[in-house]
């Protein structure tokens, strides 16, 4: 197990550097770089010069990256070339943004998927089992950002409402709780619809796998009470691939979170690497992509150390 | 694959005769309403995408019924200039008009847009105008002919789906989106399985430092969100003076400009290889798990003792055991490839907008803040045709499901076109 986690813990430099190297050298390749867009359309010389040499953009890319893998050991992670500010102060304000969203979408999708996805693997072949399973496939299958589109429109259209974070910056939860939670609400809801639909099939077949075993039978002929036996006995084991399955989501729910921020317009890590990205800001796209990446390693070892904890019988060679 | 392994064993009783597989497939297909659902959806997809506009051997056939790209050509007489002018003017005096704000029309070579009413006397209007910088029409007493006439128009008989802020036939584009997402969905599976299941093979089969390298690369790549991976990947390759985009609008036969009625069409062709890369890192990563257990079988050891080279076991021995997984993949990861293509469109940077992508359509800034206004027409009907047919693949793949194993009903293994996450579940 500790052989496990060291091998793991040592395969996070390698996929910083290559992350981080690929990022910069494939920014490297496109010929306008950032001074380009700083200067303007017309590119005066003069400012371009300027612009390069205080970004020490005209030194060789090696030695940039280098200076830039330096720096960030000790902590400075470069400067936003477009904002002109320190990407660990904007990190530091849009971190919390993501992470909440995040957080909000988990609680939400297991709210929403595990109790539909119980009752339909212990009520088989019922309606309810029927609605559940459409349900999913459904909720699977409609794009968030489109589910998004829909409830921003036709909210307005019909109820006279929009989402509160219009007009209005992001309130950190400290200050204002509810408003918070209001910011938050819909834009977790429509990323955890989709995961809620992996959660809920997820459930279905882990509890039905489960559910046919004998100690469960023994559970019933001992006249538990079809809580105890479904909630104590079952879920207990069922739990353990959803929670896997969690981990590896991870990176989807990264991905989405770029999509719902910048629909939902969340100053969020996802909406900055959007941005970044389309304005070409490397030391910000080479951080933020070495942060998902970082987290995503994270999630999946954590996971895997979840797992043997909650079923002793598993060992990692 | 055929039904016949597939069904549970209590259900062969039920069967009338052996030996009409009509009548088994009726019975399947009964017995299954959301599969038969969902090969409607997959089989309009494809049937959309390919007819939506054909051009072969001098035949021309269209279902779509006006031109998804072209601004509408419907020309409507909206009234009669009631002086001269030139083109300093900014306003017009126009007599027995029906100009709508917004609205914009010809004055002989030029085009102006309708930017606010002045005054009306009577049926006589004078409205405010932004001009085009061409020279103008010293015109008196002409015919204003309105081309944008149905600009937003409401879904109508003429138009099912309504018209765009430009006119476009939402109908139209929403069909011929269907062409896009095919093309890119095939394009990206059919380069990203093929390779990734070269690699994976390779990888799993000499093992090792080789198998080292291409895993270590698998897991970086995989460390990036999918999304994130395929905006670098575009911005990147898709960019006017890239490499790669040079070479491949000089060294192959690709054209820059318009191929099969998609214009735009290099650029297309780019977002789906990019999302094939995509698609071949997750295969490389499936396929080298399973190669792993094939070349442990007796057979392989057999082979290599008779002397077959590397290549040829490979070829031969490990390649047909993993050709089932590999199709299979494929048709899982298509809706998720086309799921990609639309998700990056919509955040504006995958296929670039006048090609009529479902993304693209949904991320148009003037339709969205149009739809807020309560013309959700140009937004919704994409939309909708690209949920339902992620949702026809979906219901595809759980039929298939419940058919090659009872047990697993409703279970999810083995995935399916992933809507929540955005960048589809494998991704």
């Amino acid at each position: 197990m500790r052989d496990y986690i060291v091998r793991r813990l040592l395969l996070l430099p390698v996929i910083i550097l290559g992350v981080t190297l690929m990022t910069f050298l494939a920014y490297r390749i496109i010929p306008g770089n950032a001074a380009d867009l700083t200067c303007g359309i017309d590119r005066d010389p003069q400012c371009k010069e300027k612009v390069e040499e205080l970004y020490g953009l005209d030194r060789a890319w090696y030695v940039q990256y280098g200076d830039w893998l330096l720096d960030a050991a000790q902590g400075d992670l470069g400067t936003s070339l477009l904002y002109r500010t320190a990407v660990t102060t904007e990190l530091e304000r849009r971190i919390p943004v993501t992470l909440e969203l995040l957080v909000l979408t988990i609680i939400i999708a297991l709210g929403i998927g595990l109790p539909i996805g119980i009752l339909s693997a212990i009520r088989p072949s019922t309606p309810a089992d029927w609605l559940s399973r459409f349900m999913s496939v459904l909720f699977l299958s409609v794009p968030s950002f489109y589910l998004g589109i829909l409830m921003i429109t036709f909210g307005l259209l019909w109820f006279g409402w929009t989402p509160p974070q219009f007009g209005r910056g992001y309130v950190p939860f400290y200050d204002d709780p509810w408003i918070n939670i209001q910011q938050f609400f819909f834009p977790s809801l429509v990323l955890a619809l989709g995961e809620s639909a992996v959660l809920m099939r997820l459930t279905r077949s882990s509890m039905l796998e489960v559910l046919r075993n004998d100690y469960i039978r023994t559970a019933w002929a001992k006249g538990l009470r079809e809580r105890s036996v479904v909630w104590r006995h079952a879920l207990k084991n069922a739990i353990i691939p959803i929670i896997t399955v969690i981990g590896l989501q991870i990176g989807g729910l990264l991905g989405g979170a770029v999509i719902i921020e910048s629909l939902y317009n969340l100053n969020g890590t996802g909406k900055y690497v959007l941005e970044s990205i389309l304005r070409r800001d490397i030391f910000v796209v080479q951080t933020l992509t070495m942060l998902f990446a970082v987290s995503y390693v994270g999630a999946n070892l954590a996971v895997d150390i979840a797992y043997a904890w909650f079923d002793p019988r598993i060992r990692y060679a | 694959m055929a039904q016949e392994v597939a069904l549970p064993l209590q259900l062969e009783e039920e069967l009338p005769e052996r030996g009409r597989r009509w009548r088994r497939l009726a019975h399947t297909a009964h017995r299954h309403p959301l599969g038969v659902f969902g090969v409607f959806c997959v089989s309009l997809l494809f049937f959309c995408g390919i007819f939506a506009q054909v051009d072969i051997f001098g035949v021309s056939l269209s279902i779509v019924p006006y031109d998804p790209l072209a601004i509408n050509r419907e020309t409507d007489v909206l009234g009669t200039l009631a002086a001269e002018v030139d083109a300093e003017d900014k306003q017009l005096t126009v007599v027995g008009s029906s100009l709508e704000l917004g609205s914009s029309f010809d004055l002989e070579t030029e085009r102006i847009t309708v930017t606010r009413l002045v005054s009306e006397i009577g049926d006589t209007h004078t409205v405010a105008v932004a001009r085009g910088s061409s020279p103008t029409a010293h015109a008196e007493g002409v015919p204003l002919k309105h081309e944008a006439a149905l600009a937003l128009a409401e879904p109508s008989f003429s138009h099912p789906f309504g018209t765009d802020h430009l006119a476009r036939d939402v109908f139209s584009r929403t069909i011929f989106g269907a062409r896009i997402s095919l093309l890119i969905g095939l394009v990206a599976v059919l380069t990203g399985v093929s390779t990734g299941a070269m690699l994976g093979v390779i990888s799993g089969y000499f093992g090792k430092i080789i198998d080292t390298i291409i895993q270590r690369g698998v897991d970086i790549l995989l460390a990036f969100p999918a999304v994130v991976l395929l905006l670098a990947i575009i911005t990147v390759v898709g960019d006017e003076d890239s490499a790669v985009r040079r070479f491949l609008a000089s060294s192959t036969p690709l054209p820059d400009r318009d191929f099969v009625g998609i214009p735009n069409f290099l650029d297309v062709f780019i977002v789906a290889l990019a999302i094939g890369l995509a698609v071949g890192v997750f295969t490389t990563r499936v396929v080298r798990g399973a190669v792993l257990s094939i070349k442990e079988n007796v057979y392989v050891d057999a082979a290599r003792s008779m002397g077959a080279s590397d290549a040829r076991i490979m070829w031969r021995h490990i390649f047909p055991n993993v050709v089932a997984l590999v199709v299979i993949l494929g048709s899982v990861l298509l809706p998720v490839a086309i799921l990609a293509e639309a998700t990056i469109s919509f955040l504006g940077i995958g296929v670039p907008l006048p090609t009529p992508s479902w993304g693209a359509d949904l991320s148009d800034e003037k339709s969205r803040t149009l739809m807020l206004e309560g013309y959700w027409w140009p937004v919704f009907f994409p939309g909708f045709a690209l949920s339902l047919i992620v949702l026809g693949f979906n219901m595809v793949g759980d039929a298939f499901r419940d058919l090659s194993d009872p047990r697993l009903r409703g279970s999810g293994l083995g995935g399916g076109g992933r809507g929540g996450g955005g960048g589809g579940s494998p991704l």
